[in-house]
């Protein structure tokens, strides 16, 4: 186009017409980069006209001003409309180009897990600790006062020779693996002021070899509750509670008369849940009673005045029943297979 | 304890149609858990039937068989399983003669096994049943030959049930005796609780034979000069003499099918008679041959090293506590445990003298398990036998010789009873409700204590309770408390949840712990609890960093009897059953592992006597000084955490380069329980026996006294990982997590958010390949001063431009002022500053 030389509205029309054609043939960011600086720069046809209006005589500017402004406004308004239909189709190029296989994320992350005997038991403790119980612990490794004479297991008695015992070497240094979780229950009476309502989760020591219902190391949770009048009906109530909150409303708990040696009187512990491995039944899951007045003895507690009770269930068993692990091996051997099933949960 | 439900029947009633089942729910209730169901697992029809006739027909394998012609039926009638009256059967054994009468199992019977009787083709003949023998039927382990039943004294009708004839129709309930009842090993006190149970009417058998005082005394006397805990070995010593027992009188079938159900094998009339009698009564019964006995018995210690050879056919050394029974002769038996050789009831034994003694159960305990020798007689003298019913027993096992062995009382025996009498208990009134929970009326305390055979005396505060002879374990008033309780049925106890006061919730350290536990498994590693027990070559290994060579070995405790003799010791460091744990994951195709394992360590000091010589009695509280002792002799258990990493922690992935595990990962798990814990944890380069030596680092945690040292991490030694079976390179990581929690909780004194803009520069410093870029970044931080507001390294670069044996470092730093913005000028003399103080520590120079 040769260099206009007045401003006319055909020769405007004419660049406006040229102009909106350029910008309505633009495809793509690069081609409206073009059409800008061809219509819309310093060098383009309305441009160069705009440059005339020095030269139109003073009675012509306001129509020709008017005029110009009309043309650059359309060619503006075309080009910004354009413009924006151009960068969003680009934007959706982008993303549809972007697209991923998201079932074939690579992963920087890989999963762990808890064991769920540890998780088990941090339950437990979470139960009570809502009563406003607290949690105690002790060592694995202990002397046969804690574990034994304090519990009142005379040396003598069969009780004590039928708890299958880890003792350390030498002998008569009286040390032995803990057989149960109940040392911790003379520690914290020990250590603690009245009353008492603590629970022990740990793991515990007898010599059976591992098969598929038994192993050496395992774990328990005792409780123990001291204070005065506590009563028999007390221990059924904590067990209701700590069992429905365990394992939901139906679970129930039913007490039948065994042997302890740290309780008198002493109760057997039974499970019955709908939904337990097997049906609906009762299990046998721990035991329990009042504390026996010698075992409060060894604590300097006079029985006459405080009473309490103690019960004590297995951490592996639960796990039995509750999730149908049907095989020791599968707990003991660390394959993590295992522990991965339950994930951070149990 | 196994209960024939005949035998039962006998002293308590059982309601017509009553299972196993029903019984074993009974005494459940009571207390007596159940076991198992024993049954002679066979079904009929078993017949009694003669032989009319036999054939010995020798065959081609040299064996003789007899073809039998056996009447099962009268003639002229149908037999058991419809067939005809005398069945052909073939028969192997060679015991018996022509109109003997034997049990025959007709076709369709079942016998254990199960071993269906069909008819079937054999040695030429269709042998249309079986001759059965004892052991065939589950009577016995006899086998010799087929059961005459002559040879039980007894001539049955052809045809007879032959099931209910040698009371193979009997089922017994086991149960579970618990320590503290003694008289539940007896059907005796079985039926007592059987009736607790109930309501039944119990009949007492002690009550039904009258223990006739002897006419002509044999010499007894106890001597103990050195009573165990100062209880005389023997309160009570029964004898009894019988003469002219017939030793080829068998025993009745119904005795061997009761002995076989409560699990004890049929030896000899006189021997089953001595087990029936303790089965019933719960006393053990030792029998002599009278005839063998030199003078009188005396009972008394041991002297060390005195032999006896007991009825096993072994000379045992005796220890100086052991009760022995004796007579002119030296020892002839193991008070209360086992028999001696010299004394023994024999098949020629026509002279019998009985003895039914009652024996401290300490020292019958300990005597069995010194020699190794639990026995039917022991396991019920350390629970307690009723002292009453020595005499009596006596009685009952003459009467049964008299009866079945054609013996005679000729009134010789003793009777010494040093039973001390029993003490009545008080008992409050009001006490036991307050203890259960529960009202008991007046009336239902005395009538639970009067059904369990306790004599009671009102007092003006309650009641006096004098426990019965067969209950040693009723010894105060919470003893009492549990027999009214479960007489009157633990379904009455109510339920109330008792108020505890309220609670502090989870410790501090218990809280950590379980965060270190959740924050390792939400990083990708897998919690597993492995065994504690390992060898002393692990121990030493990994249970010092450095054990000087020829030193003295890594201080660790010893199982005195381990179940694994490869790993007696307790573990001083997690890691060897984190390998053991890999490996075993590894065999099962498992490559890529990240585990840990947190638990408790046993870290004894060297040099330390742990333990203590004296165990302090039970029911008292120690003194302060003995209960420090007893604490101060249990080993230090700290709580540690390991990790092990072997195989990729980034697996080949689409788009995704392989990331093996390396010492990084378990610095980076180091890293994640120091978050978890809320404790920094600063890592040294450092060096450890099992570890790589150049890929080692220390584990720090700043105390009140300095650094402390709370582990290691990096990668293991190849050689010690291809020990473990596992690839060159495994990561290994473990914290004393007792250590660092010691560190934590300190409540944080927060630094207010600086919102000025920051300058940020990067520096890059040269200095020796062998300065630790750790090292480097501290100074940088303390020379820089309080502008730098971060500092972190971002490369490490070696090669052309740097001089060989130097690298250059990249840092990049952050300055920030609290309350202006940093002039670049300031900056750079902060970022100086720090340059200096690493030149004058390391040489560095800046890299222009």
């Amino acid at each position: 186009m040769s260099d206009p030389t007045e401003i006319s509205e055909p020769v405007v029309s004419a660049a406006v017409e040229a102009a909106l054609a350029a910008i309505a043939a633009a495809n793509d960011s690069a081609a409206l980069k073009t059409v800008r600086t061809e219509h819309t720069g310093e060098a383009s046809p309305l441009a160069r006209l705009n440059a005339l209006m020095r030269s139109v005589p003073g009675n012509q500017k306001a129509a020709a001003g008017k005029l110009l402004g009309q043309a650059r406004g359309a060619v503006a308004q075309a080009f910004s409309a354009r413009e924006t239909a151009i960068t969003e189709a680009e934007a959706t190029a982008q993303l549809a180009a972007e697209t991923v296989d998201v079932t074939a994320a690579a992963s920087t992350w890989k999963a762990g897990a808890r064991h769920p005997l540890t998780l088990l038991q941090e339950r437990v403790a979470d139960v009570f600790v809502g009563m406003g119980w607290e949690v105690a612990e002790g060592p694995e490794l202990e002397s046969e006062w804690f574990n034994f004479d304090a519990l009142n297991f005379d040396e003598d008695h069969p009780a004590r020779a039928m708890q299958d015992t880890f003792f350390i070497d030498p002998p008569d240094a009286h040390l032995v693996l803990r057989t149960h979780t109940s040392p911790v229950q003379l520690r914290a009476l020990l250590s603690r002021e009245l009353p008492v309502y603590v629970v022990a989760p740990g793991r515990v020591f007898r010599t059976d070899e591992l098969d598929a219902t038994h192993t050496p190391v395992f774990h328990q949770i005792e409780g123990i509750a001291i204070d005065k009048g506590l009563t028999m009906a007390h221990l059924r109530g904590t067990l209701d509670h700590f069992v429905k909150a365990m394992f939901g409303p139906e679970a129930k708990v039913r007490l039948r008369p065994n042997y302890f040696p740290f309780t008198e009187p002493s109760a057997e512990l039974d499970l019955w849940h709908p939904t337990f491995k097997d049906g609906a039944r009762w299990i046998e899951w721990g035991g329990c009673g009042m504390v026996n007045a010698n075992v409060l003895r060894s604590a300097g507690i006079d029985p006459e005045v405080y009473s309490g009770f103690a019960f004590g269930v297995g951490v592996e068993r639960a796990l039995m029943f509750r999730n149908d692990v049907k095989d020791m091996h599968d707990m003991v051997e660390g394959d993590v297979r295992f522990s991965q099933q339950y994930g951070m949960t149990v | 304890m196994r209960v024939p439900l005949s035998w039962l029947g006998e002293f308590v009633d059982l309601a017509p149609g009553t299972t196993p089942e029903d019984v074993h729910a009974a005494l459940v209730s009571v207390g007596l858990e159940e076991e198992e169901i024993h049954r002679f697992e066979l079904t009929g029809p078993i017949v009694v039937g003669q032989v009319l006739e036999f054939v010995g027909e020798e065959q081609t394998n040299g064996k003789t068989i007899n073809w039998c012609q056996v009447r099962v039926a009268a003639d002229g009638e149908l037999a058991a399983d419809g067939g005809p009256a005398v069945h052909g059967i073939v028969c192997g054994a060679h015991n018996f003669v022509v109109g003997d009468k034997v049990v025959v199992t007709l076709p369709g019977a079942v016998l254990p096994g199960p071993f269906p009787i069909m008819p079937r083709k054999t040695y030429g003949h269709v042998s249309d049943g079986m001759i059965a023998s004892a052991r065939e039927l589950g009577l016995g382990d006899e086998h010799d030959g087929i059961l005459v039943l002559g040879s039980l004294g007894l001539d049955p009708e052809i045809g007879t049930d032959a099931i209910a004839l040698l009371g193979l129709d009997d089922t017994a309930v086991e149960i579970n005796v618990t320590p503290d009842r003694g008289y539940a090993f007896s059907i005796r006190g079985v039926a007592r609780e059987y009736a607790h149970a109930t309501g039944a009417a119990f009949r007492d058998p002690a009550l039904a034979l009258t223990a006739d005082a002897s006419t002509v005394a044999f010499p007894v006397t106890v001597d103990d000069r050195a009573p165990i805990r100062g209880r005389v070995g023997a309160s009570v010593f029964v004898t009894r003499a019988v003469r002219g027992v017939d030793p080829t009188r068998p025993s009745p079938a119904w005795l061997i099918a009761r002995l076989k159900l409560a699990g004890i094998r049929s030896i000899s009339l006189i021997v089953d008679v001595t087990n029936y009698v303790m089965i019933e009564l719960g006393q053990p019964i030792h029998g002599y041959d009278l005839d063998t006995l030199t003078g009188g018995i005396t009972v008394r210690r041991a002297a060390a090293g005195e032999k006896l050879v007991t009825l096993d056919d072994v000379t045992r050394t005796l220890n100086a506590e052991d009760l022995l029974i004796t007579d002119e002769s030296g020892p002839i038996g193991l008070a209360g445990v086992m028999g001696g050789q010299s004394t023994e009831i024999g098949a020629g034994t026509t002279n019998v003298l009985i003895e039914a003694a009652n024996f401290d159960p300490v020292s019958i305990a300990r005597t069995a398990r010194r020699h190794k020798l639990p026995s039917e007689a022991s396991r019920r003298f350390e629970r307690g036998v009723d002292p009453a019913v020595a005499a009596v027993a006596a009685a009952r096992v003459v009467q049964l010789l008299v009866e079945l062995a054609g013996g005679e009382a000729d009134g010789l025996g003793s009777l010494h009873d040093a039973t001390p009498e029993r003490l009545p208990i008080a008992l409050p009134t009001g006490f036991i409700s307050g203890l259960i929970g529960l009202e008991y009326t007046p009336g239902e305390v005395r009538s639970s204590l009067a059904e369990i055979g306790a004599s009671l005396e009102e007092t003006p505060a309650g009641l006096n309770v004098t426990a019965p002879s067969w209950r040693p374990d009723l010894t105060d008033k919470w003893t009492l408390a549990e027999e009214v309780a479960r007489i009157v049925g633990y379904d009455r106890i109510p339920s109330v949840l008792p108020v505890a006061p309220p609670g502090r919730g989870l410790t501090h350290a218990q809280i950590l712990r379980r965060q270190v536990a959740q924050t390792l498994a939400a990083t990708g590693h897998t919690e597993v609890l492995a065994y504690p027990f390992v060898s002393e070559k692990s121990n030493n290994l990994f249970g010092l960093p450095v054990v000087p060579a020829g030193g003295p070995a890594v201080p660790q405790i010893r199982v005195a009897n381990p179940l694994d003799g490869e790993a007696p010791f307790l573990r001083t460091s997690i890691l060897p059953g984190l390998l053991q744990i890999a490996h075993r994951n590894r065999s099962r195709g498992i490559v890529d592992l990240a585990v840990f394992e947190l638990g408790l360590v046993f870290r004894p000091v060297a040099g330390i006597r742990y333990g203590s010589a004296v165990v302090p009695p039970g029911a008292v509280r120690p003194s302060a000084q003995l209960e420090a002792e007893l604490n101060a002799g249990i080993p230090p258990q700290p709580l540690s955490v390991a990790v092990v990493l072997t195989g990729s922690v980034v697996r080949p992935q689409p788009g995704q380069p392989v990331v093996p595990a390396s010492w990084q990962h378990a610095l980076a798990a180091v890293q994640q329980v120091a978050l978890a814990a809320g404790v920094p944890i600063s890592v040294r380069q450092g060096s450890h026996q099992a570890m790589h030596p150049g890929r080692t680092a220390e584990l720090f945690v700043t105390t009140d006294a300095g650094l402390t040292s709370v582990g290691y991490a990096g990668e293991l030694l190849p050689r010690v990982a291809r020990g473990a079976d596992l690839p060159a390179v495994v990561a290994v990581a473990e914290i004393d997590l007792t250590a660092v929690f010691a560190e934590a909780g300190a409540e944080l004194r927060a630094t207010p958010i600086a919102t000025m803009p920051a300058a940020t520069q990067d520096l890059s410093l040269v200095v020796d390949a062998a300065v630790p870029a750790g090292d480097v970044l501290r100074t940088l931080r303390e020379g820089c001063g309080p502008l730098l507001d971060h500092a972190e390294l971002v490369d490490d670069y070696r090669g052309t431009g740097v001089v060989p044996g130097r690298k250059s470092l990249t840092f990049a730093l952050r300055f920030r002022a609290p309350d202006r913005t940093l002039t670049a000028a300031e900056a750079s003399d902060a970022k100086l500053a720090g340059v200096a103080v690493a030149a004058a520590r390391f040489g560095a120079t800046l890299r222009e």
